[in-house]
């Protein structure tokens, strides 16, 4: 059953991508959601005997790497943090290959397409259920690799094209940090099993390691490295450019790999070694905060101007992805774990009902061209606004129980890093409720701005969007109160060994006790936001918006995300560039390697015989004085026979005497 | 009496003349001929000066065969001067330039 759950995603994408063309599409379709589904299934099971049974499996079946101390097993570790990341993974990838089906009806290549689907979803489940770094690392570049082929699936799009070399070169970034990170965990624990180094991290607290000039806490580098892959794959602050240019790739997918699984696995990974992440300096943890935070709170105001349907959507994920990080830095590994499970559901929710929009709307996704839908696709609302709702926080939906979650514990903590994050992230709620009924408020409820043709042939979900819209509808509503007690009850057992939280900065007891008016201001801001979003976009008090200038300067800068993208753009990306071709290229390949390799040589060659075969001019008086020189030098070679310096002085001479003659020759004569 | 060292010198000097005569010589090709003789000339009298200086006659009938050897070659390069003369119309050296490497 445990390894089953890992290789029928295989087998789907195998049959998908190989034998499409032979079974043909509808079966390929029938036959990879069904493997996905009795894979669900199995999940439920696991996470039955594991989670909630409170048993531990592990499966090791042969060697990948067994050199000297070098051993790298393939091992399948199930656990109950595992358990609960095969819920999310195979939940929403369940479903997204069900509601592909229907989104994906008339494409020309939906095997291909349900193999990638079944291909990542493969992959994710090898990074989860890996039982040391290794394993971890091949599902993490298999989930980089598969998001290149999914996000660039329509590959005669430039953009799409772009936008997958742009995800796969900056998820790179973080892939690279991440092997420096193992190897130096190789380096020092000389193993990459998980039980091995995480029950020696202790050992290591006091070790340094010289790198870069700086003389490092060897676990606070190695936690260094660990945050900046997260930072890539998770889209925090710094690598997050790629998440919304990733919108690019049909919206199931942005569904499965940009909202549930894919950019959940940085959280993943910072949750899987919470053991290094507590034994390392309280300044990692710090800094893990000031990333999230700062995330939280830049994607949620970026989210405000955006006018795509799926960049809205994609920055919010961005920002939730930010809380699940600060949690994790503030040491509640269990409660950013629990909103990576919730967020799952709503973010694969809200991601899913925008296709079903944009698949009404004839594949239109600027929110200008939209409104009034609200009438003509009741059912897709409904679910659009569940998944809002549970985003924002309302209080009762899924979203609550985590983020309020979240950020009363950051403000429990009482050290001023805690309240940064709280601020930030009360804030990033309000953007959050402002941007998310902004969007409805465009699409839904506001004038109809778009093209008539494409409302008269508007229709609502078709059954296989609506079955899995209503699953995860009832997910997202009920999902966190289920799991509210499992997950971050108080004095929970459920997560085992599987997250170590080190009792000096576990005060999950002290967010029970907080005066009411702070737990209630992220609620609060929330409300504030939608009755904001609703002024703004009624009231005729805020029209001016538009016409000041401060305000357009303002829109100018959220609606170009910061300008991150153009600084990383003209001060990274291009100067690269220019490095790569007018130094590496132009001046050393061509240049320096070329000037003193073979072209220079047969370059020097060439000019040599050209000059000795100058020195025969034709003429009579020149064959003389180079007889009178010859006959001169050989002379005084005999007579300078004892004086080795002498005979090379009068080599030099001669040759002087050579170019004087061809410079009398050229321009005298 | 001139003393031997004095005599070579000079000789090396007539020799030098000869050479920069031809080095030097941009456009006649008779005073070629010329300075080769003369070349030629100082050579001879430097081995009949050595000859003396030896008290040896090798050095003389050197000489002689070197006067022989001087009349031939100067006809023979006279012979080819006319003969380039009938040629080109002209003994300049600057016009036997058609052979460059």
């Amino acid at each position: 059953m445990y390894l089953l759950v890992i290789f029928l995603p295989l087998l789907s994408a195998i049959i998908c991508c190989f034998f499409s063309r032979w079974i043909g599409f509808l079966r390929a379709w029938q036959i990879s959601t069904s493997l996905l589904g009795i894979t669900f299934c199995l999940c439920l099971m696991i996470f039955y005997e594991i989670g909630l049974s409170s048993t531990l499996c592990t499966v090791e079946i042969g060697y990948w790497f067994n050199i000297g101390f070098f051993q790298s097993p393939w091992g399948f570790l199930f656990d109950s943090l595992t358990a609960s990341m095969l819920i999310v993974v195979t939940s929403v990838s369940f479903l997204v290959h069900m509601y592909s089906g229907s989104y994906m009806e008339h494409d020309p290549h939906l095997g291909r397409f349900m193999g990638y689907l079944s291909l990542f979803t493969f992959f994710m489940l090898i990074l989860v259920t890996g039982d040391n770094f290794m394993q971890l690392f091949l599902g993490w570049e298999g989930v980089g690799l598969s998001s290149y082929l999914l996000i660039n699936f329509w590959f005669t799009r430039i953009q799409a094209n772009k936008a997958a070399i742009k995800a796969m070169m900056v998820n790179r970034i973080g892939d690279i940090s991440l092997t420096l990170g193992i190897a130096l965990i190789y380096i020092y624990f000389k193993s990459v099993k998980y039980a091995v180094v995480f029950a020696m991290a202790k050992e290591f607290e006091f070790s340094n390691f010289y790198f870069l000039g700086f003389n490092w806490n060897t676990l606070d580098l190695i936690c260094i490295f660990l945050l900046i892959a997260a930072v890539g794959k998770s889209a925090q602050l710094g690598l997050h450019t790629w998440l919304p240019d990733a919108m690019e790739g049909p919206t199931p997918v942005s569904a499965l790999i940009h909202a549930a699984t894919m950019v959940t696995a940085g959280v993943f990974l910072l949750v899987r070694c919470s053991a290094l992440y507590e034994h390392a300096s309280e300044n990692i943890r710090l800094l893990v905060v000031i990333v999230g935070a700062l995330t939280a709170f830049f994607a949620a105001t970026t989210g405000l101007m955006q006018h795509d349907m799926k960049k809205v959507i994609a920055y919010s994920t961005c920002s939730q992805l930010g809380y699940m990080v600060f949690a994790c830095g503030l040491s509640f590994y269990s409660v950013g774990m629990f909103h990576l499970i919730n967020h799952a559901f709503f973010k694969a929710l809200l991601f899913l009902s925008a296709g079903s929009v944009i698949h009404s709307l004839s594949d239109e996704q600027d929110i200008r061209q939209m409104g009034g839908l609200a009438r003509l696709i009741p059912f897709t609302y409904v679910f659009i606004m569940i998944g809002s709702l549970s985003l924002m926080g309302f209080p009762f939906l899924t979203g609550f129980y985590s983020k309020d979650l979240i950020l009363e514990l950051a403000f429990s903590t009482f050290t001023p890093v805690g309240h940064f994050a709280f601020w930030l992230g009360s804030l990033a709620a309000f953007f959050t409720a402002l941007y998310s009924f902004r969007i409805i408020y465009y699409v839904f409820i506001g004038p109809i701005n778009g093209n008539r043709v494409v409302y008269s042939n508007i229709h609502d979900a078709p059954t296989l969007i609506a079955i899995p819209l209503t699953i995860l509808g009832f997910a997202s509503i009920f999902a966190g109160y289920v799991g509210k007690d499992l997950f971050v009850g108080l004095g929970t057992d459920f997560w085992g060994n599987s997250i170590y939280c080190s009792s000096i900065n576990t005060s999950t007891v002290d967010a029970e006790f907080l005066p009411v008016f702070f737990k209630l201001i992220p609620v609060i801001l929330s409300m504030c936001g939608v009755a904001t979003a609703y002024l703004f976009q009624t009231h005729s008090l805020f029209t001016f918006k538009t016409e000041s200038q401060v305000s357009v300067i303002l829109f100018n800068f959220l609606n170009r995300k910061w300008l991150f993208d153009r600084v990383y753009n003209e001060w990274v990306s291009q100067k690269g560039l220019w490095f790569g071709y007018v130094i590496s290229y132009k001046t050393i390949d061509k240049g320096v390697l070329e000037f003193f390799g073979p072209a220079g040589l047969t370059h020097l060659a060439k000019n040599l015989s050209r000059f000795s075969t100058n020195l025969q001019t034709g003429l009579i008086f020149s064959y003389a004085f180079l007889v009178l020189l010859v006959v001169l030098l050989l002379l005084s070679l005999t007579l300078f026979y004892y004086y080795e310096i002498a005979i090379i002085e009068t080599f030099c001479i001669a040759i002087s005497a050579f170019y004087i003659f061809l410079f009398v020759d050229r321009y005298v004569l | 009496m001139i003393s031997v060292s004095v005599i070579s010198i000079l000789n090396f000097v007539l020799f030098c003349i000869g050479i920069f005569g031809i080095v030097f010589n941009y456009s006649n090709l008779l005073s070629i001929l010329m300075s080769m003789e003369l070349m030629l000339l100082s050579i001879n009298l430097q081995l009949i000066v050595m000859s003396l200086v030896f008290d040896d006659l090798v050095a003389q009938v050197f000489a002689l065969l070197i006067l022989t050897i001087a009349a031939a070659e100067a006809a023979i390069g006279l012979a080819l001067v006319v003969i380039f003369y009938r040629l080109r119309g002209t003994v300049s050296l600057k016009s036997i330039n058609l052979m460059k490497g």
